[in-house]
């Protein structure tokens, strides 16, 4: 333990010399969380619409006007060149466009269905789905109010949407445990790798090699200074999110604790590991990338559904530790889980820190013999 | 001339004599082509489902049924009570549970009005707003198919009924993308983001390397000129840029069946400036770090981070706030990205593209200024 504590204070040391490294992996990520937590969001509005109309009717102004009051779309330009209307779509000047071709207000009167036009740039097909969405159905409502009451009978069945842990859909409440995990990947992940490959660079792994410490206290010692930067990091961004965004937390202080710990492990682990492979700092950094960071933003659900990959790669999730976390954390603090629910992402969580530390160290005390 | 040819040689035995990163560097696109490929979709499909069906009769099964049927939700559960449905939502092994209240069947009979709620796990609010419409209008269409059965009359032949269909007859289409393929989004932003990491985070460590082992006071001593120096430590990474471009386009059109309906020379023309306004700001990360380490922390935070937070790579621009908006002008991912997207779904030429592209240029030259500036005070 004496040994692992030298290792701990020399490590401890060298992080505090380097001052701009220590207020980065402390204090950015929770500045970090203020900037995303506002600016990224899901809900889409604001959408840019043209609007060709060609009727000019009472009840073509009504469906514009329906859209623009529906507070999606807001109207960036009329027209009624189609030409105009291509080059707005190109320019990304326009995401939708909404022709309304003449005669609508007279078929609509008369009770005849009356087509209307809706154009969708769908390079972003996530967005374009949703407006999608709206155009169809803000068409539909309009369309039962404009035509004649002959025409349209009352819908038999309504849905009432609900929606349990996070009424508003606030995207903060879900970000927040993502960009824990996030973040606490490259704190935890690529700076042990680099950490431990610069002293290969460097040549004073040599060095370590010959003085008398055995492979647990060096692993101990490495990695104990950044598991407590990340611990306080970690710390810093739930405080700020309770604080700035309205976090709740609805369940148990020390569960949190244990999850936030056991994923760490799991994360200091793995950049051990990377840290036996990769000869320099360089070569580090890109498999921390790729096997690590990616993926948590990727294939952990953080941003993209899971249940929508392909199988194979749904596959692949199951061994990404910041899948368990994120369930875990979002039940934890969104849902106030107790620990008996948790069992299955904790004990997953617990089984890849551990093959991690285990496969590390065996490949460590291979090197230092 | 004889000088740059020997660093630029010296470069590349070093790369040499490192294979694993030479690897890392052609393996690494692919791995991110397939994860962004495949998994940046926010499509939901089986979306957990669990049924409070307190009515348990004909009407209320055939409204199930549609559930069962589309490919976006999986029925995991049947329960009778709407506070059974808790402990599925609790423990997340359904996102969403549909209640049918008792009743619902006789009042579909008679005409009347009914509600039926559905309920989601806002935990995850991406996938439930998307989940959330899919039920909205899974329900929404059986309405629809409702009123024209009854609009039929049960002695009409079906299809005969008159002003069957809503009254405004939406006819959406969908330009550029009208399968609604996400991956034809995603995969040209992969482009950036591939470009971005070799350059500018590869070519910062490549430098403060030198710094790091002290090796770049010997190069200073040496009578290699300052930009012989620069030049020839960003060359081989640029190059190794321009081969990334190749495959990963490759990648995207041959395997992924992304279109490239634009001009390909444009699309390589606009990833050389790309290429080397990242490698500008690679030098400059260089020139304010001591350690690869900090480099890393440096490129990643404040630079790998925000822009693919903030340049619309995942999420668009437009729905940030006012606030935040300006702020996106500042990355030159932003304008790459703009420019990759018109050339490989629009096929927009420079005619159109020209603003983008004046100002990753100007971006270019600024940091590069910048980046020079400081690096006047490390190099002699």
């Amino acid at each position: 333990m004496r040994k692992a504590l030298a290792v701990y204070r020399k490590e401890l040391r060298q992080i505090l010399r380097d001052r701009r490294t220590l207020l980065i992996l402390v204090f950015i990520p929770a500045l970090f969380l203020l900037l995303y937590g506002y600016a990224l969001n899901f809900d889409i509005r604001h959408i840019a619409l043209a609007v060709d109309d060609r009727d000019g009717s009472p009840q073509s102004r009504a469906v514009v006007s329906a859209f623009v009051n529906s507070g999606y779309f807001d109207l960036v330009a009329t027209t009624h060149s189609p030409v105009e209307i291509e080059r707005l779509v190109n320019l990304n000047q326009a995401r939708t466009v909404l022709v309304i071709p003449e005669g609508f207000g007279r078929d609509l009167s008369s009770g005849l269905q009356a087509p209307v036009q809706v154009i969708i740039d769908g390079d972003n097909a996530n967005t374009a789905t949703t407006v999608l969405g709206y155009a169809s159905n803000l068409l539909r409502t309009v369309g039962a109010e404009l035509a004649p009451p002959t025409a349209v009978r009352p819908a038999p069945l309504a849905v009432e949407p609900r929606i349990w842990y996070n009424p508003e859909l606030r995207s903060t409440l879900f970000l927040v445990p993502g960009l824990i995990a996030y973040i606490g990947m490259i704190t935890a992940v690529a700076s042990t790798a680099l950490s431990i490959v610069r002293e290969k660079e460097s040549g004073t792994m040599e060095q370590v090699r010959m003085a008398p410490i055995d492979t647990f206290s060096f692993i101990v010692g490495k990695t104990l200074p950044y598991f407590l930067i990340s611990l306080a990091s970690a710390a810093l961004i739930i405080l700020a999110s309770m604080v700035l965004f309205g976090l709740p937390m609805r369940g148990n202080w020390l569960t949190l604790l244990l999850a936030v710990s056991l994923f760490l492990v799991g994360a200091l682990g793995t950049g051990l590991l990377i840290s036996t492979v990769a000869e320099s700092q360089q070569v580090a950094f890109q498999m921390a990338l790729l096997i690590s960071l990616l993926p948590t933003i990727m294939l952990s659900g953080f941003i993209f559904p899971i249940s929508g990959m392909p199988a194979f790669l749904q596959a692949v999730t199951y061994v990404v530790p910041a899948r368990y976390f994120l369930v875990a954390l979002r039940g934890i603090v969104l849902k106030g889980s107790a620990l008996s629910h948790l069992g299955v992402p904790l004990l997953a969580l617990t089984a890849y820190a551990a093959a991690m530390l285990t496969l590390a160290s065996l490949r460590l005390s291979r090197e230092r013999t | 001339m004889q000088r740059l040819r020997c660093l630029v040689r010296k470069e590349f035995l070093e790369l040499r004599m490192n294979p694993r990163l030479l690897r890392l560097v052609v393996i690494a696109p692919i791995l991110q082509l397939t994860m962004l490929g495949y998994a940046a979709t926010t499509d939901v499909k089986n979306v957990p489902l669990v049924v409070a069906d307190g009515d348990r009769s004909a009407a209320s099964r055939e409204l199930v049924a549609r559930f069962e049927a589309s490919p976006n939700f999986t029925v995991i559960d049947t329960v009778t009570a709407v506070n059974e449905i808790e402990p599925y939502l609790g423990r997340g092994r359904a996102s969403l549970a549909l209640s049918i209240p008792a009743g619902y069947g006789a009042s579909i009979r008679s005409g009347r009005p009914v509600k039926v709620q559905v309920a989601a796990d806002g935990t995850d609010s991406n996938s439930t707003t998307v989940a959330l419409g899919y039920a909205t209008s899974l329900i929404g269409g059986y309405a629809q198919e409702l009123i024209d059965r009854a609009a039929a009359g049960p002695d009409t032949a079906p299809g005969r009924g008159a002003a069957a269909g809503p009254a405004i007859d939406a006819r959406i289409r969908v330009w550029f993308n009208p399968q609604l393929e996400s991956r034809h989004f995603m995969i040209p932003g992969v482009l950036a983001l591939v470009l971005l990491i070799v350059t500018a985070n590869l070519a910062a460590m490549a430098i403060v390397r030198e710094k790091e082992l002290g090796t770049l006071e010997q190069l200073n001593v040496t009578p290699l000129r300052r930009w012989e120096l620069i030049v020839g430590k960003l060359l081989p990474y640029g190059l190794i840029a321009l081969v990334d471009v190749l495959l990963v386009v490759a990648v995207a059109v041959l395997w992924f069946e992304v279109p490239l309906r634009g001009s390909f020379a444009l699309l390589f023309g606009m990833s050389v400036l790309y290429v080397l306004s990242t490698l500008a700001l690679g030098l400059f990360i260089s020139t304010i770090s001591d350690t690869q380490q900090q480099a890393m922390m440096t490129a990643t935070f404040f630079f790998l981070t925000p822009m693919i937070y903030l340049s619309g790579f995942i999420f668009p621009i437009e729905n940030m706030p006012a606030i935040i908006q300006p702020f996106t002008y500042l990355i030159p991912l932003r304008y790459f990205l703009v420019m990759v997207r018109g050339i490989f779904l629009k096929g927009i030429g420079l005619d159109l593209l020209w603003p983008q592209a004046a100002a990753l240029g100007a971006w270019g030259v600024v940091v590069l200024a910048l980046a020079v500036a400081r690096s006047r005070k490390i190099a002699r």
